[in-house]
Parts: C-alpha cells; sequence; structure tokens
C-alpha cells in the first residue's frame, strides 16, 4: 500500500451527478440512517459513485459530502481510507482484482501477476494503452477453496490458470466480459469437491466406504509437478543462498556450538497432563 | 463520587472523572500527547497506560477509562491503578520507542526544540538507541494557510489539531487521510485554512509538526523573556504571554485565563507582532510647509503651544482610540479639564453608549464564562466571530452542550454554529419587542436568556432607540433578575468600556468625536485612527504607535508606546478591569503616552498633579475605585435599565451591519503587519470565491 491522492486534475471530470435511477437510490440509502446522522451513507453512496463512473472523482467526492452536509475533507478521509474506492481511473472493461494473499499465492496467484503485467501493464493500477483494463493485487477476498482466483467488479473468477486467465482478459477486452463464465472455471460447483460430490454419494444411510483414491495419478506422476515457486524469497540476498549452512540444514554443527546438551525440552521433564506423576491438585488443562 | 486509590494513595474523585484525571488529582504525572482537557478523548496515541489492578493482564489508557469502569477487590476495596510499575514503565518505553521508530531526529533544527512534548517525555521513556533498521517513513509537507507551517515528518497523529478545529473552531477543516503507515494530516486539497482560531493548533500540536510559519527559525524558546500580559486586539482581553529578544517583540502565545479565553486566542491576537516592528512612529514629527517632518520633542510641544495659545476651551477637542490604556485616557481627561475642554469623546465609531445610563447599559454583563449558563440566545447587530473570535468559541462551546436555541438579527453569516435568522433590522428587532414571533416565547421561557448586541447596531444614528429597544425586549423576557442579567454588550475596541468608566464622553455642551473632526481648532488624537479624516479641519495633534490614518493627516505627532510596551489598564468587554506589563522598551525617542500628555501639560502651563505611573495610578483609584480591583468586575446595577428603555425613539429601517469588516485589519498595530495583510488578502479571496 502506498499513499493514496486524488487523480491529477487532468483527468478529473468537471462535475458529478447520480443517475436519476442512482439518485433515487441515494436518497433510499440516506433515508435509511436517523436524522442527523445521514452522514453513514457515505460509503455506500461513494462507492455507488465508482460503480458508475469507474472511479471515484475529486468531483463525486464534493457531490456526495455536499448531498450529505458533511465537509468535505470528512469524505476524502473516508475515501482514502478504503483501498475499495479506486481514486484514479481503472480499466473501462476489466479491473482485475488478483487476490494475493496466503492461499492464492501457494497456489500460483503470481503467475496470474505474471500474466497480467504481460498483458495489461506492468505495473499495478496502470490502464494499458487503450485505457479498457488494469489490474491490481487485492487482499483476500473469501474464495481460498477455489484459489487463485481474481475478482473483476462484483464478479469471482476462480480456480484459474494462467492460461484461462489470459482467456478471460481477452474475453473481456473485446467487450465480451458478460459471456464468461463466473465462478469455478473447472469441473467444480461453487466451492464442491472437483469432479462431483465425493462424501455422502450412497442413497442410503450405510456407513460411506473408503472412497476411491481421489486423485488417479501415480506418486511418480505427483512427484513430478514441480513444488510451487510461491514461497520462494525472490531476492539475490546472500543469506536467501540455499547452499547457506543453517541449524536446519548442518544440525550437527549446530549441536555442537549450543550450551545445552541433548535435548532440552526432554531434559526439563515436560509432563504430559496424563502423566500420572503429575502433582496432584488444581485442575487438568482441558 | 469515585473512590479509589493512586500508586497506594486513596483518593475520591467526580464520576465523570477518567483515570488520568483521577491519577492527575492524586499528583502522579501521567505522560500524553492525544489527550487534551478541552477536546474530545481519542486515545489514540496510548501514551497514557497505567496498570489497573484486577483488570485485564494489560495495561490501560487512562485518558479512556472512566473511573466508574474500574472493579473494587472481592472484599469491596477501593480498586487501584498503579502510575510507576515496572509494567506500566515497560509499556511507555514501547509506545515510545515506536513513536521515534519514523520521528526524524532533527530536534536542532526543529522550532518546536525545547518546549516539545515528545521531547521532553523521550527524556522519561525513551531509549538511548534504536532497534529500527529500516528506511523511515517520509511524509510530504503541507500548505495549509499562512500562518501554519508543516513539517509533517515529526506528526505522531495524535489528532489534536483535527479535533480542535472540527469541535472548537466549528470548522472542518483538518482531517486525517490515508490509514496505518500513510496517515497523513492535511486540509482538503491543502487549500488554507480559514478558521480565525487556527493558530492554536501550533500551540495543540505535542511535536513539532506545526509551528508557528512567522515565528519559524527566528528564536528559541529558552532565550526569549516572557512577559505575561493582556490583548487589545478585540475587547476580550485575553490573556497573553509576550515572549521578547532585547527590545523586540518574538512571537505571542495564550495563557490560561478560564474567565476569558480559556486558553485559545485568535489568530489577530497571535500574529500580530511583526506590525510591532514596521510603520513606527520612533520620533516627533510637526508638518512644515505642508509635510510632517522630523522634530524634537521640544519642537513638537513648541508648535502644539503655538497651535493652543488664545484657544478657549470649547475650540479644543480630544479623542481616545481604540488600543489606549486607562491610565493615558485619564491623563487625557485630566489634561482637556485643565485646559477647560468639555470636548472629549472615546467613542470614535459613534456608539450611542452613554455612562449616564448606567454601567449595566455598556458592558458585557452575563460574563465571558457566563455564556455556559445561558439557555437561549439572541445576537442583535454583531458578528462574534469576527468582532471576538475567542467568545465565539466560548458560544459555541455551549451550543456543542445542546439545548441553546440562537437567534440572529443583522446580516447573516456563517457564525460556526446553526441559528435562526429573523430578520436585518430594526424592523425585526421592534416586532420582537412586541412578543410577537416564535423566539419571544422561547427567551422568555429560557432561564437565563442571553441578549448579545453588537457595535452594529448601535453605531447608527438611532443607536440610542435601538440600545432602548434592546433594554425593553430583556425587560419584557425577563432576561434581568435578580441572579441573571442577560443584557450584554459586545465591545470591539478594548478601549471602550475604560473610557466609558472614565466619563470620556463630551461633557455639557461638548461635542462628540465626528462634529470634532471639524468644529474644532485644536483636536488630540489619542491613538484614535478608525475615523473618516478626510473632511477634518483642526490642528490635529496625534499621539500614538504606528504611522496609521490618523498619522498622515495630522500637525504634530508625537511617537507613543504600543500595547507591550508599556504597563497599562484596560477594561473589557465584561467590565473587568486587566492590567497589561511592560514587555519591551519603545523605540526610538518614542516615550509612555501617560508621559508625553504629563510633559505636554507643563508646557501648556497646565502642570499635571503627577509625575509617575504610580502617583497616576494612585489619583486615579482615589477618583475611580474599581479601577484598583484587578481580575475583578465590579458590580454594576442592573435596575437602570429600566429608565434605559424609555430611551426608545424612532428606528431607522436599515440592516445592522457589522463595523468590523475585516478581521484581520481592524487597528493600526494590525495594519502594519504583513502577516495580517496577508491573511486579509486570503480572506478575501476566499470570501469573493464563496460569493461566486
Amino acid at each position: 500500500m502506498s499513499v493514496r491522492r486524488l487523480a491529477d486534475e487532468a483527468v478529473q471530470p468537471a462535475s458529478f451527478a447520480f443517475s436519476p435511477e442512482n439518485a433515487a437510490w441515494a436518497e433510499a440509502t440516506i433515508n435509511k440512517y436517523p436524522k442527523g446522522r445521514e452522514q453513514s451513507a457515505v460509503i455506500p453512496l461513494l462507492m455507488r459513485a465508482q460503480e458508475q463512473d469507474g472511479w471515484v472523482t475529486k468531483a463525486a467526492i464534493e457531490a456526495i459530502a455536499d448531498m450529505l452536509g458533511m465537509a468535505y475533507i470528512r469524505a476524502l478521509e473516508v475515501a482514502t481510507f478504503y483501498t475499495q474506492f479506486q481514486l484514479k481511473p481503472v480499466g473501462t472493461r476489466a479491473h482485475v482484482q488478483v487476490c494475493g494473499t496466503t492461499p492464492c499465492m501457494l497456489r500460483g496467484a503470481e503467475e496470474l501477476m505474471d500474466v497480467c503485467k504481460r498483458r495489461i501493464h506492468a505495473e499495478p493500477l496502470q490502464t494499458n494503452e487503450d485505457g479498457t483494463l488494469s489490474w491490481e493485487e487485492v487482499e483476500c477476498q473469501g474464495a481460498c477453496v477455489n484459489a487463485p482466483m481474481v475478482m473483476i467488479f462484483k464478479d469471482a473468477y476462480e480456480d484459474l490458470t494462467p492460461a484461462r486467465l489470459e482467456e478471460i482478459i481477452d474475453q473481456f477486452q473485446a467487450g465480451r466480459g458478460a459471456k464468461v463464465k463466473r465462478g469455478p472455471q473447472i469441473d467444480r460447483i461453487l466451492s464442491a469437491p472437483e469432479g462431483g460430490p465425493t462424501t455422502l454419494n450412497g442413497a442410503d444411510a450405510e456407513p460411506a466406504k473408503p472412497s476411491a483414491p481421489r486423485s488417479k495419478k501415480t506418486p511418480d506422476e505427483a512427484a513430478s509437478i514441480p513444488p510451487s515457486k510461491a514461497a520462494r524469497a525472490k531476492t539475490a540476498a546472500a543469506e536467501t543462498d540455499p547452499s547457506l549452512k543453517t541449524p536446519a540444514t548442518a544440525k550437527a554443527e549446530a549441536a555442537a556450538n549450543t550450551k545445552v546438551k541433548g535435548n532440552a525440552r526432554d531434559e526439563a521433564g515436560a509432563k504430559s497432563p496424563d502423566d500420572k506423576s503429575r502433582p496432584t491438585g488444581g485442575k487438568k488443562p482441558r | 463520587m469515585a473512590i479509589l486509590k493512586v500508586d497506594g494513595q486513596e483518593i475520591e474523585v467526580p464520576d465523570h472523572f477518567t483515570l488520568l484525571q483521577a491519577c492527575e488529582a492524586a499528583g502522579a504525572e501521567v505522560p500524553r500527547f492525544c489527550f487534551h482537557e478541552r477536546l474530545s478523548v481519542a486515545g489514540n496515541c496510548r501514551m497514557c497506560l497505567v496498570e489497573v489492578k484486577g483488570g485485564p493482564p494489560k495495561p490501560a489508557a487512562s485518558c479512556a477509562m472512566s473511573v466508574r469502569d474500574l472493579r473494587p477487590g472481592p472484599n469491596g476495596e477501593a480498586p487501584e491503578v498503579f502510575t510507576t510499575t515496572p509494567m506500566v514503565k515497560k509499556a511507555r518505553e514501547g509506545v515510545m520507542e515506536f513513536l521515534l521508530i519514523n520521528h526524524p531526529l532533527d530536534c536542532p533544527i526543529c522550532d518546536q526544540g525545547g518546549e516539545c512534548d515528545l521531547q521532553d517525555q523521550a527524556m522519561a521513556f525513551g531509549i538511548d538507541s534504536s532497534r529500527y533498521q529500516e528506511n523511515k517513513r517520509a511524509v510530504e509537507d503541507k500548505y495549509i494557510g499562512p500562518l501554519v507551517k508543516t513539517i509533517m515528518n515529526r506528526c505522531i497523529h495524535c489528532t489534536r489539531c483535527v479535533r480542535f478545529t472540527t469541535e472548537v473552531a466549528g470548522i472542518s477543516e483538518l482531517g486525517l487521510i490515508g490509514r496505518g503507515e500513510d496517515a497523513e494530516i492535511t486540509t482538503y486539497l491543502e487549500q488554507a485554512m480559514t478558521s480565525e482560531l487556527q493558530g492554536n493548533v501550533v500551540d495543540l500540536c505535542p511535536v513539532g509538526a506545526l509551528t508557528s510559519k512567522p515565528f519559524a527559525f527566528t528564536a528559541r524558546p529558552w532565550e526569549l523573556n516572557k512577559t505575561e500580559s493582556i490583548d487589545v486586539m478585540d475587547a476580550l482581553g485575553s490573556a497573553i504571554r509576550v515572549d521578547t529578544r532585547g527590545r523586540e517583540v518574538m512571537r505571542v502565545l495564550p495563557r490560561v485565563n478560564e474567565d476569558i479565553n480559556e486558553e485559545w486566542i485568535s489568530d489577530k491576537t497571535r500574529y500580530i507582532w511583526d506590525g510591532l516592528k514596521t510603520q513606527r512612529l520612533d520620533r516627533p514629527y510637526v508638518r512644515k510647509d505642508g509635510r510632517l517632518q522630523a522634530a524634537t520633542w521640544a519642537e513638537a510641544f513648541g508648535a502644539i503651544k503655538a497651535a493652543v495659545a488664545g484657544k478657549t476651551g470649547d475650540r479644543i477637542g480630544a479623542i481616545a482610540g481604540d488600543l489606549a490604556s486607562v491610565e493615558e485616557i485619564y491623563a487625557l481627561r485630566e489634561l482637556m479639564t485643565s485646559l477647560g475642554s468639555p470636548n472629549i469623546d472615546c467613542r470614535q465609531d459613534g456608539t450611542a453608549l452613554h455612562p449616564s445610563f448606567g454601567r449595566a447599559s455598556y458592558v458585557f454583563n452575563p460574563t465571558i464564562a457566563g455564556i455556559e449558563q445561558a439557555d437561549a440566545l439572541l445576537i442583535i447587530g454583531a458578528n462574534p466571530r469576527i468582532e471576538a473570535a475567542v467568545l465565539n468559541a466560548r458560544i459555541r462551546k455551549r451550543w456543542r452542550m445542546g439545548g441553546f436555541p440562537i437567534a440572529l438579527i443583522g446580516e447573516r453569516s456563517d457564525l460556526r454554529y446553526d441559528y435562526e435568522y429573523l430578520g436585518a433590522g430594526p424592523e425585526t428587532l421592534a416586532e420582537l419587542v412586541d412578543g410577537k414571533g416564535s423566539f419571544f416565547a422561547t427567551l422568555k421561557q429560557a432561564k437565563n436568556p442571553l441578549i448579545i448586541i453588537g457595535q452594529g447596531a448601535l453605531t447608527r444614528a438611532d443607536g440610542l432607540a435601538v440600545l432602548g429597544n434592546v433594554a425593553k425586549l430583556a425587560g419584557a423576557v425577563g432576561a434581568v433578575t435578580a441572579e441573571w442579567n442577560g443584557l450584554a454588550v459586545l465591545h470591539t475596541a478594548a478601549a471602550r468600556v475604560g473610557g466609558l468608566d472614565l466619563g470620556f464622553v463630551p461633557a455639557e455642551g461638548g461635542k462628540a468625536a465626528a462634529e470634532m473632526l471639524t468644529e474644532t481648532e485644536v483636536l488630540f488624537l489619542l491613538g484614535a485612527d478608525e475615523m473618516d479624516f478626510s473632511k477634518k479641519t483642526a490642528f490635529t495633534v496625534y499621539i500614538g504607535s504606528h504611522g496609521d490614518n490618523a498619522a498622515h493627516v495630522a500637525d504634530v505627532i508625537l511617537p507613543g508606546a504600543a500595547y507591550t510596551e508599556k504597563s497599562g489598564t484596560w477594561v473589557n468587554t465584561e467590565g473587568r478591569v486587566q492590567m497589561g506589563n511592560r514587555a519591551g522598551f519603545a523605540p526610538g525617542e518614542a516615550r509612555e503616552d501617560w508621559a508625553i500628555l504629563r510633559a505636554l501639560s507643563d508646557v501648556l502651563g497646565k502642570k499635571l498633579p503627577f509625575d509617575s505611573l504610580a502617583q497616576l495610578r494612585a489619583r486615579l483609584y482615589a477618583q475611580h475605585p474599581h479601577f484598583a480591583d484587578i481580575n475583578e468586575i465590579a458590580a454594576s446595577e442592573g435596575g437602570d435599565l429600566g429608565a434605559l428603555a424609555k430611551k426608545g425613539g424612532k428606528m431607522a429601517t436599515s440592516g445592522f451591519a457589522s463595523p468590523v469588516k475585516d478581521f484581520y485589519l481592524t487597528n493600526p498595530v494590525a495594519r502594519a503587519s504583513a502577516v495580517m495583510a496577508e491573511c486579509s488578502a486570503l480572506a478575501r479571496n476566499n470570501f469573493k470565491a464563496a460569493a461566486e
């Protein structure tokens, strides 16, 4: 995250107005709050303005602040606080939000970002040449089961491979984003197991038999998939050199250096809760 | 009342106290950055951590925890709080270490150095070195106006400035944008602040992030001489501290005075000091061949003697200005009496107030602190925001407490609180006097109704009629009772109440200020600059400190001392007598005004019977005993309002307009100040922009 500023004056539109439909919605939203507390509607209104214009313009911040009777600085505080508000123009056809949080990262979100860098722009939050596409890395979108995933506007595209993401980007660039299948992009219903249900398959209540191995891959095949590089530090720093000796890789040398010999924990005699020789009195930890 | 133990010492404190206040009451010092007595509690600096016995096993922020939230011991013992335990010390050291992670080590070039809360507390809770190896955070400096300089790297995000502008000044100008590490204090898109109280954020800032722009890099706090004095920029008499180096005033800071300014002062009070150095009259001048030429005191006095010679008393007049102290007005009055002149006036603006109506008719009877007891307010012909900015903050404070309907008759403007606009002028007032309108009922039902009448309603030809009608209204709504006098006259000139107390108004057959300009032959102006001198015909002697309006048209100029250069008494709009002290000496040949008048009287052969300020004061106190009661308000009779109410005459129809057109340029000192000129230009442009 970095300092968030309003977009350059050159790209700011002169004025902002909600469309008639959105204006009616905004009025209804404001009416949800008690009198004197209308300012609570600032987040929904800013979000609706972003949905209408694609991003939150200075004019929109001022117009919404005026609608709610609050100082401009108060609305600006809200708009700059939440990274979900785009303060600069984003892609008109798609703003690809790639989840980069741990589960997605382990499942290959970085490759998805490489696709975005190649196809859209080398930097996040920058539009491509014709202004139709942009991307950014976001935090967890709550679809970890179907990682890796991206979010485009309000729809999630899950179980992605770099190739599939490229297809999706192609579709959006061509203006056919609505036709792209939403949700999981593989043979999966919502977040159910891949290839269909694996439990409670039988019609009767008999205890389920041990299910067939889910993966038909042989152990050899499984091993042939190289481990993800996701967690590998992207640095050439000396301390990340794999040939470096550490207590983890060179146990014998490390043991020679320690003052306490043997397993310190064993010698201290940590007792299990069920140990008979445990002092009586006091409750067992549960 | 709640009983608790602080560091083993049992203490009883009111229920609404926070732990921090309770600890202070017990004499334990609690460090803090974000907490401020006059602002809401934010609880974001975490410096005031204390240990609470029986509470969660972690330190508690004492500023945000109420004494009611404490649990007693299992056998009903008083709850215990510790401020000096190792846990507390370690917690505070941890907080301090985090604060210092991103704080630059630029104390040697920081203007806050020497009076910095962070510096002081780092001495107690800081560790000697940093464990932080990464790059420090860097923040862009923001432009927030010509008065407040920002060095945003130093900001620790206490948000005192944000809370001050929002809560006390009443205009949400500052905010905290961004979040986390990227949080920044700024105005909306770096516009200049517009509040008349913005300078107070400099005092509030616990670090050097917001500092005084005009004072930047000019002096260190420890090399300044501090003189406690009284402000004369408006009629409130705010308590100030004048910091001087040698003869030069380096800055002006507020002092705490709960009765008047709490701890705020207006920007005009704070940033006026560069006006004390420029446009100064430092030697006498005499007009020869149509031009003012430097002269000696003897030549100047000789010229006055020649002008006065042979004139009868009624051809001589004297006008006292808005910044004059009681002592010099008294000396001038004695001189005019000895010259046999009935033409004296301290009311340059021609206000209808007169001492013959009784003291209650020209002071702010309910007192400034008394605003907090009022429960309904009617403002007539005043704009407290620009006429008395600190008093306006007090009205806002009362308004924020709730149950305080406010209505205004006069010019519509943003007063930083909501009010009901009743009308522009006398017609609305007349309707109200007749008991029409819902606000009459509001005032009538109020226990302590407050009616503020400003100079905008009194400095008119029909001022006396307006005053009479207001007195009638005050009587009708029961604003004047034995316990409460709700009729409040808001003055704009620091010298006015003192002058009226001295009876410095035309005697029987005497001429008023405006008439004197054309109908006398010799006219003494004691710092009187706020008049239209274009039609002046009299031979004019100007006694004052600055080469302003009156000095330009004067025939003889006698250089006087400005308010920081003399010990003098001023009476504020409440009628409170206060004494200011001399912080430095007047420049060049300039002298204290009373001494000039005393020397002049000798030359004119009417030697005044005092040779020192002490002798002058002894005579003054003998004749007007209430001036001896410094910091007190002499009780004024409320009953004489009945007579005043009968004075009502026909009121004109034009609307009331505030006499203060430009907050930043109301007196000769302010007009000599470059900082005030810049603020004024900025305010005019803002006003223009707002009108478009």
